[in-house]
């Protein structure tokens, strides 16, 4: 008896848990352009042609996950090695790096501090500059570092879908993908 | 039975634990905002060309640090901030940590300036990492350092200045921004690039 009430305040406890933390993303405005890269080869990776800007849901991929970080971040810096090596593990699987794709946003963040930040921990995926906070005023200020996971959805809405969207350390990268992965419901 | 309870209760325990990891936050989990302050409250009273007002202060480090110590050996960035525990000031030395190698190439030291006593910059700067560069008190006299420079507000805390003294002692850049905003470090980087290539004053 007593180990049952006990399994059923656990049970209790961690589903409430899961609701709360799952959240609602519907208000999630990620509704902004951003500039095509000038680089040929992150055009490629992002599947983008020629152009000025150029909107989340216009991402040729299945799944985006977006990384509000900025310079100035301890946690960014700390982890930057750790999301380098989640996007590796993304890379090394056939599967994954067809459909996934990564992006930073610097938030607060001038080209001169993205392209700094980019040498310095040498990120292999697109990272843009929101030097004035605009983006980062859109997503209601979230804490750095923030990740968001999108489900592109061509021609439904805005063109993509928010199943994740969290502020705080990543923590251990494989871990955190694969969190992702079973998350976002793709078949991987 | 025993040990399906025990594994039934162990895999519950872990998931409880497990799960509110995701949501761990940012480095600075208390940080005091305040509403929007004016964006500058002082008038410079250094100009470029002229010599730096010199001060020894107290350093998170324990040392005594003396701005002429750097005289012929290093040029200097001052980065006064109006207070620990605030947004943008918690979001600008770090930038300063990681940009390490970019001072480095332009042969200078950075020395942060704030009117917090040593207890609260010592904690506070914790939060930040291992800082590479000295971090001092303009407590006490209150704001002295930064009433010589003409950066002290009316309300005790020091506006968001730097100011760069190139080897010789000679004050040749100075930058007093808003407040509420972190300058650019693209910004910095130039004006210690420029100073570089001109070498020290006559």
């Amino acid at each position: 008896m007593k180990w049952s009430v006990t399994c059923l305040v656990l049970i209790f406890s961690f589903f409430i848990t899961t609701m709360v933390s799952a959240g609602d993303f519907s208000d999630t405005d990620l509704s902004f352009h951003l500039p095509v890269p000038e680089n040929a080869d992150q055009r490629e990776y992002l599947g983008l042609a020629d152009g000025q800007t150029f909107t989340l849901g216009q991402i040729r991929a299945d799944m985006v996950i977006v990384q509000i970080f900025s310079m100035y971040c301890p946690i960014c810096q700390r982890e930057a090695p750790e999301v380098n090596a989640m996007y590796e593990r993304v890379a090394a699987d056939p599967k994954m790096s067809e459909r996934i794709r990564f992006i930073g946003i610097g938030a607060g963040n001038s080209s001169f501090e993205v392209d700094f930040y980019k040498d310095t921990y040498q990120v292999p995926f697109p990272l843009f500059s929101d030097g004035d906070f605009v983006i980062h005023k859109q997503l209601k200020e979230v804490g750095t570092p923030h990740f968001i996971g999108l489900l592109i959805t061509p021609g439904v809405g805005e063109g993509y879908t928010v199943f994740y969207s969290r502020s705080g350390e990543m923590g251990d990268p494989v871990a955190f993908i694969d969190r992702l992965v079973a998350l976002s419901g793709l078949d991987f | 039975m025993q040990a399906v309870k025990t594994l039934f209760v162990g895999s519950l325990l872990v998931l409880f634990i497990v799960g509110p990891l995701w949501a761990s936050s940012s480095a600075f989990n208390t940080l005091y905002a305040y509403p929007e302050l004016k964006p500058v409250d002082s008038v410079l009273r250094v100009t470029v060309g002229q010599a730096a007002p010199d001060f020894s202060l107290p350093a998170v480090s324990g040392k005594q640090v003396r701005l002429s110590d750097f005289q012929g050996k290093k040029m200097v960035m001052l980065t006064f901030i109006p207070a620990a525990w605030t947004p943008v000031c918690s979001d600008q030395w770090p930038g300063y940590n990681l940009a390490k190698p970019l001072f480095d190439k332009f042969d200078t030291t950075v020395i942060g300036i704030s009117v917090d006593n040593i207890p609260t910059l010592y904690t506070w700067t914790r939060q930040m990492g291992d800082l590479w560069f000295e971090v001092v008190s303009d407590f006490w006299p209150h704001g002295k350092t930064s009433q010589d420079y003409g950066v002290l507000r009316s309300d005790g805390m020091a506006d968001r200045a730097v100011i760069i003294i190139d080897k010789t002692g000679v004050i040749r850049y100075t930058h007093v921004g808003d407040i509420n905003v972190r300058p650019e470090l693209g910004m910095i980087i130039k004006a210690l690039e420029q100073i570089h290539s001109r070498g020290p004053s006559e």
